[in-house]
């Protein structure tokens, strides 16, 4: 569904990644991992194409990936919507089917209809008409999720979906990516910084970093030595109770402290999970 | 008789009201237009927080209007034209909020002082000056009748084709550029639009009180509904309202429109604002019940 050979992006001299070599087929889960500034936001854009690569290719269902946006169902960044967009709930859902169409809307009764639907589908109907400003980040992000699904997509490409969110409304919003890939065998491709709400479900991860990357089962790739390599530093990958923890994988070029009581162990535990001490 | 009964008379005075009426028949029309697309463009104002850029065109079209009275052609066509240049101007070098903040602050000075220029070398009547920066009812004659109201169906047939990706594209730009909305080039179609509806907004309230037309009846709207179908209906139901009754009040009386317009748009948006922190309130209530996960 995605197809990435020999891709590269860099921003004048900064490389960002390169040499890319990536298949996403139907219903995979792949996570995208990495620290800030590893390129995961770049790597969401260039598969929206608004990004272009700097070398290689990259086609999504077999086209250019512009070509290709009407297939995917893209869940932004919480902080995407505008502080003074006057939406309900329902009309967010509304944009997902028809909103990029110029000209009056026709046929309202079947898009009404869809859009219950919708609403229905990712329990968000107790809140349709609540407008969006005043919605908790968990309902909000079901509202997403369901604009996302309303173009029918064949693939679901989540930017951090979970930021901000509580343990309880994380595993709703997985869970309803989860049944969605099942259900219509849809292709996830999912940019996150905590594995841990995912583990169970993800097939494959691609874990970027300043120094390359690495693809393949999160067995495979959260290892000590896979990491340990690819950091070019020592990281150790710890598993507790079914969860994985990364200690010493150095986040961000290392910044210099501007205030004393900001200095960082540079060894401080980087917890790929949301809880932070 | 007291001093305070003097200044109403002069305020008020409603003898030979229809004959006043049927004078201003031009203008009720003229309103009728400019509250319609006033209210709808209004809207977008505010959702993609503009009232700064309207303000800067309204002065560059100033210019442009006064100008046009300096060498005796079609004011109206003047107004449009300082308009379209700024409004592009603003489109073209203010992509970013914070870019284009700073464009319209340089932008609208030197609009103003322009047409300040404009209006000092001009001869003709003072009324005529004023009537430009804080709006005039009888200066709509035919020829200006006609085109306003054909200006005022370009922006109407413009903003009901673009309704739909431009709110999806203010509100929602980032899934918006991911659905392939062109975003960048509505956002320049929709200032050019923005362009026309404050010049003919100035035809009326003068380019000082434009906002009162553009943003107010909007913004009192969006304190009262979040429907996509209501809030239009609103902010043009409030503008026609405030322009109208300001017609009407304005014609009883010795000063010009837009204190009449200004208080009845103000008073419609207080109004909203305290209905609003009600239904907010409401809303409140259902968010601090626990809910199940």
């Amino acid at each position: 569904m995605i197809s990435l050979r020999g891709a590269a992006l860099s921003y004048g001299p900064r490389v960002v990644w390169r040499d890319l070599e990536l298949d996403v087929r139907a219903r995979e889960f792949l996570a995208v991992l990495g620290p800030n500034g590893s390129g995961k936001t770049s790597f969401v854009k260039a598969l929206l194409g608004r990004q272009q690569l700097s070398a290689g290719t990259l086609t999504v269902l077999g086209r250019p990936p512009r070509e290709a946006s009407r297939h995917i169902g893209y869940v932004p960044q919480q902080a995407a919507l505008s502080a003074h967009a006057m939406l309900r709930a329902r009309d967010l859902v509304r944009f997902g089917i028809d909103g990029h169409r110029f000209g009056l809307r026709l046929r309202t009764a079947a898009v009404r209809r869809r859009v219950d639907e919708i609403l229905e589908s990712v329990g968000a109907s107790g809140y349709a008409d609540v407008p969006i400003n005043l919605l908790s980040g968990g309902e909000r992000q079901r509202v997403r999720i369901g604009q996302a699904l309303a173009t029918d997509p064949r693939i679901l490409l989540c930017d951090e979906p979970l930021l901000s969110l509580d343990l309880n409304h994380q595993r709703a919003v997985t869970e309803l990516v989860d049944a969605r890939r099942r259900s219509h065998r849809t292709a996830v491709v999912f940019v996150t910084h905590e594995i841990n709400p995912v583990l169970g479900l993800v097939d494959r991860v691609l874990y970027l970093a300043p120094g390359g990357y690495r693809v393949g089962t999160p067995e495979e790739v959260l290892t000590s030595e896979s990491l340990s390599q690819l950091y070019g530093t020592q990281v150790d990958v710890v598993r507790v109770h079914g969860r994985v923890v990364v200690v010493g994988a150095p986040d961000e070029p290392a910044v210099e402290p501007h205030h004393p009581h900001e200095t960082r162990d540079p060894l401080e535990v980087h917890e790929i999970d949301g809880a932070r001490p | 008789m007291t001093l305070a009964d003097g200044i109403w008379h002069q305020i008020f005075s409603f003898d030979n009201y229809g004959e006043l009426l049927a004078l201003v028949r031009n203008s009720l029309i003229a309103g009728a237009a400019l509250g319609l697309i006033g209210g709808l463009a209004g809207v977008f104002v505010i959702m993609r927080d503009l009232p700064f850029a309207v303000h800067g065109i309204s002065e560059l079209s100033f210019a442009g209007a006064s100008a046009a009275l300096l060498l005796e052609t079609n004011v109206v066509v003047g107004s449009i034209a300082g308009s379209l240049l700024a409004a592009g101007t603003i489109g073209v070098l203010g992509v970013r909020a914070r870019d284009r903040n700073s464009v319209i602050g340089i932008l609208m000075p030197f609009g103003l002082g322009l047409g300040v220029l404009f209006l000092a070398l001009y001869k003709g009547r003072a009324a005529n000056k004023f009537g430009l920066l804080t709006g005039q009812i009888v200066a709509v004659d035919t020829p200006q009748t006609t085109w306003l109201l054909g200006t005022s169906a370009v922006v109407l047939i413009a903003l009901m084709a673009m309704w739909r990706p431009l709110t999806f594209a203010s509100s929602d730009p980032d899934v918006a550029e991911a659905r392939g909305v062109p975003v960048r080039a509505l956002s320049f179609a929709f200032m050019l639009t923005l362009g026309l509806a404050v010049a003919l907004s100035i035809q009326v309230v003068g380019a000082l009180l434009v906002l009162s037309l553009l943003v107010t009846p909007a913004a009192a709207a969006a304190r009262v509904t979040a429907s996509p179908v209501l809030l239009p209906l609103l902010s043009v139901v409030f503008a026609v309202a405030s322009i109208e009754g300001g017609i009407l009040l304005a014609l009883g009386s010795s000063i010009p429109i837009s204190p009449y317009v200004t208080t009845i748009s103000f008073t419609i948006y207080a109004a909203c604002r305290l209905a609003g922190s009600y239904r907010t309130r409401r809303w409140g209530a259902r968010r601090s019940t626990p809910q199940p996960a």
